[in-house]
């Protein structure tokens, strides 16, 4: 394999990795809050992206994506609010149904808003055709763009947790939601926060995306269950190994392409997963102990 | 079995037949296509709801069992094997009457399974797949659990979509009807459909008398102990693994014999059959049935099918689907039949208070 | 006498049947012919199914404006199956034997067609199928036809050109629906008679968002002077996108399925080029006035256009096809379904968005090669390739 085409597989599977990563930490921050995998994340970044989209018609992009964010993250607020803030700790299992009939009741909203058409936004830079050279192979700048927003991303949601008050706050509730209570923190804010904080994250990955991935009213479910699979490969609530979960993930995927056919790319993928499962419970780099305290 | 399991089985069975004369009565017998086709799904629901409300363990993937099954069967009965009749093993199989001549409906002459030999394939099969899944698979837990039977269904899902023989994203079609016993045959055809109506409930009674059956021996009570605390059963010296996948499996198989006979029924299967949204779909009727009997599931498991397969609601299926697993989950996160509004009429109109639920939201 | 007897009678035969109009209006005369519909309007193939519905409802709509079909007034109803093959032949079975339809026009779907081609044979019920692949009319059954132009076709089509240009060495990619599936068959089977060789050929998802790993697949299998995408997917604009990223700039060869302007738009710059055969309807504007297409072809489209607002697509004309079809059949040989199946099968010379169709009981699709095409994008537009 020569270099270019090598660095052409890599980049290609960093694309694919950095976005299931995102979505990824959608759900860590959730799950880290609540204890629920809140399913509907994937319809998060569809509709980053279709809001986006509809916003571009009347104002300049930045503005556009930056309106859809703040969209989203009060769509993600709104569906706390409604559906599980006055819930008196419910069950895993009720939660995964219920987060399951967002999505859907989303996703079919959507097709009847949106209708059934693809949609993408313009590149951020040049456009369909053009390229940067990198490592003797060509690649979009918008991939640029992919990886340097989610990048930043990872990096302030670090910052955040470690050194804002809010964000110990919310790794407080995490650790202990009784003990947080006793401390004094509001805890049912916090879950509305991270619901919010999740669905930013997931908009404007579907908004840096959407040039290339475009944008469809089914788009969420493929990358909620992607999305999934990283968080469980990395070890539920971790984000950082979510991180390098999604690019092993991602990485696997391009490079699986060179050697079996593309039909089979999900199946092997998934297939290494279970393996991986199989050996190590409790994720890659997660831990036993912790798994051991989060569970149905 | 309780005198209340008799009652419970006897109404259903008085139902079934009031269904077909009242039907036959006011010659709307078309219902019985939709309805027969609803049993197979119930058979796969009923095996599930086992697998979830007395193992208390999650499958996300049991679409990919009644693909397994579907799919095996299909393939063996519907492809013709009459270009290899040369080879020794073919022809092994036909001298044993495994493989038997039938004409297509463009009268050209096809030599495939019998579909007995091509069921109970299938079947071994899916009992072999579902041993080997389950006995990692079992040993996770809560969301790792949910992932690994998902990822199941996942496989499956592109493995039938990426192969050739198994028709890729057109699926299979010309599935011929499968002869239970002499003049019984399981097939879609218009002037056969009392008798498969009959012969798909009575599928189903007999798998709920089995699951009764078993929810009340030795195996049931050590499910329930599991389900109530694993580590207390552990430690009372029930083998919580083995139970556990010997449900697994006994869910598998519910869900390939359904996956069998739908697709005899229907003529033929197709990949959207064993894809990730019916498994979800599967897991949600039986949450929102209530998980703790299986007379819940069933019950929700017929009406929703029956709405979506006679297309009741158009292009709002899904959304109406979504909107009940919702509600169902908010306000009667037990199931529809454990919904509060039932046991305040019954205070209502009896007054005497009624036994209190054994389950607790502190599930 | 005789003659004047028998002029009596006619006349006392008209009035009573004047009278009998009069009293009835909705008597034998004006019976309504319920049509049904299985579209997958929701699910995976919403793109087909979408317009498909809307170009029905449309056609009823201005039929039932004019009186119907020779009088008769028009009942559709759509079933959307969401591309479900379960929910396909449930429903085939419910219009069949409960609403006793007319015909059924779709499903959208090959896959979906399949399963209900032996009930529709059973029900004695005509099938005007929308789906593209070449099993649903080889072999032939009896009540099943078929609008969109064969596959065969569209390979002939493209080798053809390929011959033209000189291309001997190409890839091959196909979304994973049942229209890449019976592409790929088409375009492995012929590529031999052509003098071409398939050097690779790779199935990928229908809901792909990425394809640049599987380009640098193909960039690295060296020779390959084309690349031939068969999907009806968003996929084929992605597709465009990552070989032109990548700096590859073989010609890109579309099938049919690429006849939707939004796949042009949302492919941008990296669009421009593509060569593909398709029905002339996304180019009617550009032919001559000569071609008997045009004029249906720009009323479809104007109509379609003002009434919802967004591009017609050739997936919508499919649809239209199989409505005029029928109504065709149906002016001609009244409302008796075993009369107006020998009417469809022996139809000639109708002009329809898909081209020219021209049924016998050896061919339910009725189109030939001629039914296509060679088109290109030029500055976001399609426009007929010129060598």
């Amino acid at each position: 394999m020569t270099t270019a085409l090598f660095a052409q597989y890599l980049f290609a599977g960093i694309t694919y990795g950095i976005l299931y990563a995102i979505v990824a930490i959608g759900f860590n921050i959730i799950y880290n809050t609540t204890g629920i995998i809140n399913f509907a994340q994937g319809e998060f970044v569809m509709l980053g992206g279709m809001i986006a989209i509809t916003f571009n018609a009347l104002f300049p992009l930045p503005v556009a994506i930056i309106l859809a964010v703040m969209t989203t993250m009060l769509i993600g607020a709104a569906i706390e609010m409604i559906f599980i803030r006055w819930l008196d700790s419910p069950s895993v299992l009720r939660m995964i149904i219920i987060t399951i009939g967002i999505s859907i009741l989303i996703r079919e909203l959507a097709l009847h808003i949106w209708g059934e058409s693809v949609r993408a936004l313009p590149y951020f830079q040049g456009n369909e055709i053009s390229s940067v050279r990198i490592l003797g192979t060509n690649i979009s700048p918008q991939v640029l763009w992919v990886i340097g927003t989610c990048s930043v991303i990872v990096v302030c949601l670090s910052i955040f947790f470690k050194f804002t008050s809010l964000g110990r706050e919310m790794r407080a509730c995490s650790a202990n939601r009784v003990a947080a209570t006793l401390c004094g923190i509001d805890t049912k804010n916090m879950i509305t926060f991270s619901f919010m904080l999740s669905a930013g994250i997931g908009a404007l990955a579907g908004c840096v995306m959407s040039p290339i991935t475009y944008t469809q009213y089914d788009g969420g479910t493929g990358m909620a269950i992607k999305g999934f699979t990283v968080a469980i490969l990395g070890g539920l609530g971790n984000s950082m190994a979510a991180v390098a979960a999604g690019l092993l993930l991602g990485i696997i995927e391009a490079f699986s392409i060179s050697v079996v056919p593309l039909a089979f790319q999900d199946a092997i993928s998934i297939s290494i997963l279970l393996i991986i499962l199989f050996i190590r419970p409790h994720g890659i780099f997660g831990r036993s102990d912790i798994a051991r305290l989060k569970e149905f | 079995m309780s005198t209340k399991n008799i009652f419970h089985l006897a109404a259903l069975a008085a139902l079934v037949i009031l269904v077909q004369m009242g039907t036959a009565w006011t010659e709307t017998g078309y219902y019985l296509t939709q309805l027969t086709m609803i049993a197979y799904y119930s058979l796969l629901i009923i095996g599930l709801c086992m697998l979830m409300g007395y193992a208390g363990q999650i499958s996300l993937g049991h679409a990919g069992f009644f693909g397994i099954g579907g799919y095996i069967s299909a393939a063996l009965t519907s492809h013709n094997f009459a270009p290899y009749q040369s080879n020794p093993f073919v022809n092994f199989l036909i001298s044993n009457g495994l493989l038997v001549g039938r004409t297509d409906l463009y009268g050209e002459t096809l030599l495939s399974f019998h579909p007995w030999p091509a069921c109970i394939i299938a079947i071994s099969f899916t009992f072999i797949t579902a041993f080997i899944i389950g006995i990692p698979v079992l040993k996770l837990k809560g969301h790792y659990l949910a992932m690994a039977t998902l990822g199941f269904g996942i496989i499956i899902y592109r493995v039938v979509l990426a192969t050739e023989a198994f028709g890729e994203a057109d699926g299979l079609s010309e599935v011929p009807g499968f002869e239970l016993l002499p003049g019984l045959v399981v097939s879609g055809d218009f002037d056969a459909r009392i008798e498969n109506y009959y012969i798909a409930w009575g599928f189903v009674l007999l798998g709920i008398v089995l699951l009764l059956n078993l929810t009340n021996s030795r195996v049931g009570r050590a499910l329930r102990a599991i389900h109530g605390s694993e580590e207390a059963a552990q430690a009372m010296g029930v083998n919580t693994a083995r139970y556990k996948l010997y449900i697994f499996v006994l869910s598998a198989v519910f869900a390939a014999l359904a996956g069998v006979f739908l697709t005899h029924y229907n003529g033929g299967v197709g990949p959207s059959e064993t894809g990730i949204m019916k498994s979800v779909r599967y897991v949600a009727i039986v949450s929102i049935g209530g998980m703790a009997n299986i007379w819940g599931p069933l019950i929700m498991g017929v009406i929703l099918n029956f709405m979506s397969l006679r297309g009741l609601l158009g292009s709002y299926d899904d959304v109406v689907f979504g909107v009940i697993l919702i509600l169902v989950m908010l306000f009667a996160p037990h199931g529809i039949l454990r919904l509060n509004v039932w046991s305040r009429l019954r205070l209502f109109f009896f007054p005497t208070p009624a036994k209190s639920s054994p389950l607790k939201e502190n599930q | 006498m005789k003659k004047m007897l028998r002029s009596v009678f006619w006349n006392i035969v008209a009035l009573s049947t004047l009278t009998v109009m009069a009293l009835f209006p909705f008597g034998a005369q004006a019976e309504t012919i319920k049509i049904g519909a299985i579209l997958a309007v929701t699910g995976p193939a919403s793109f087909l199914g979408g317009p498909e519905s809307r170009t029905l409802q449309m056609l009823v709509e201005e039929y039932n404006a004019a009186g119907g079909i020779n009088g008769n007034k028009i009942e559709l109803i759509i079933k959307d199956s969401g591309a479900n093959p379960a929910k396909a032949i449930s429903f085939a079975k419910q219009l069949i034997e409960e609403e006793k339809v007319f015909a059924i026009l779709g499903p959208s779907t090959s896959g979906e067609t399949m399963k209900i081609k032996k009930i529709m044979e059973q029900g004695k019920t005509i099938l005007l199928s929308c789906a593209a692949a070449e099993v649903i009319v080889n072999p032939v059954a009896k009540y099943v036809f078929k609008t969109p132009q064969k596959d065969s076709h569209a390979v002939q089509k493209i080798y053809t050109t390929m011959n033209d240009l000189g291309i001997k060495k190409i890839a091959v990619l196909v979304g994973n629906t049942g229209f890449g599936k019976a592409g790929k068959g088409q375009l492995l089977k012929a590529a031999p008679e052509y003098g071409i060789d398939v050097v690779i050929s790779e199935v990928y998802d229908k809901k792909s968002t990425d394809l640049s790993a599987v380009v640098a697949k193909l960039m690295a299998k060296k020779g390959i002077q084309a690349v031939v995408n068969w999907s009806i997917v968003p996929a084929q604009g992605i597709l465009a996108k990552n070989m032109r990223q990548a700096g590859w700039d073989v010609p890109l060869f579309q099938s049919h399925g690429f006849g939707n302007i939004k796949y042009v738009q949302a492919g941008g710059a990296a669009a421009e080029g593509i060569i593909f055969p398709a029905g002339r309807l996304l180019v009617s504007d550009v032919l001559p006035d000569s071609n008997p297409q045009k004029s249906l072809l720009m009323k479809y489209k104007q109509d379609y256009e003002n009434k919802f607002n967004e591009p017609a697509s050739t997936f919508g004309g499919h649809a239209y096809d199989a409505f005029m079809i029928l109504a065709r059949a149906i002016e001609k040989a009244g409302t008796d379904r075993e009369a107006v199946r020998d009417a469809i099968e022996n139809m000639n010379g109708m002009v329809g968005t898909g081209g020219i169709f021209n049924f016998s009981p050896t061919d339910h699709n009725g189109l030939d090669i001629d039914a296509f095409a060679m088109l290109t994008v030029k500055d976001g537009k399609f426009v007929l390739y010129n060598k």
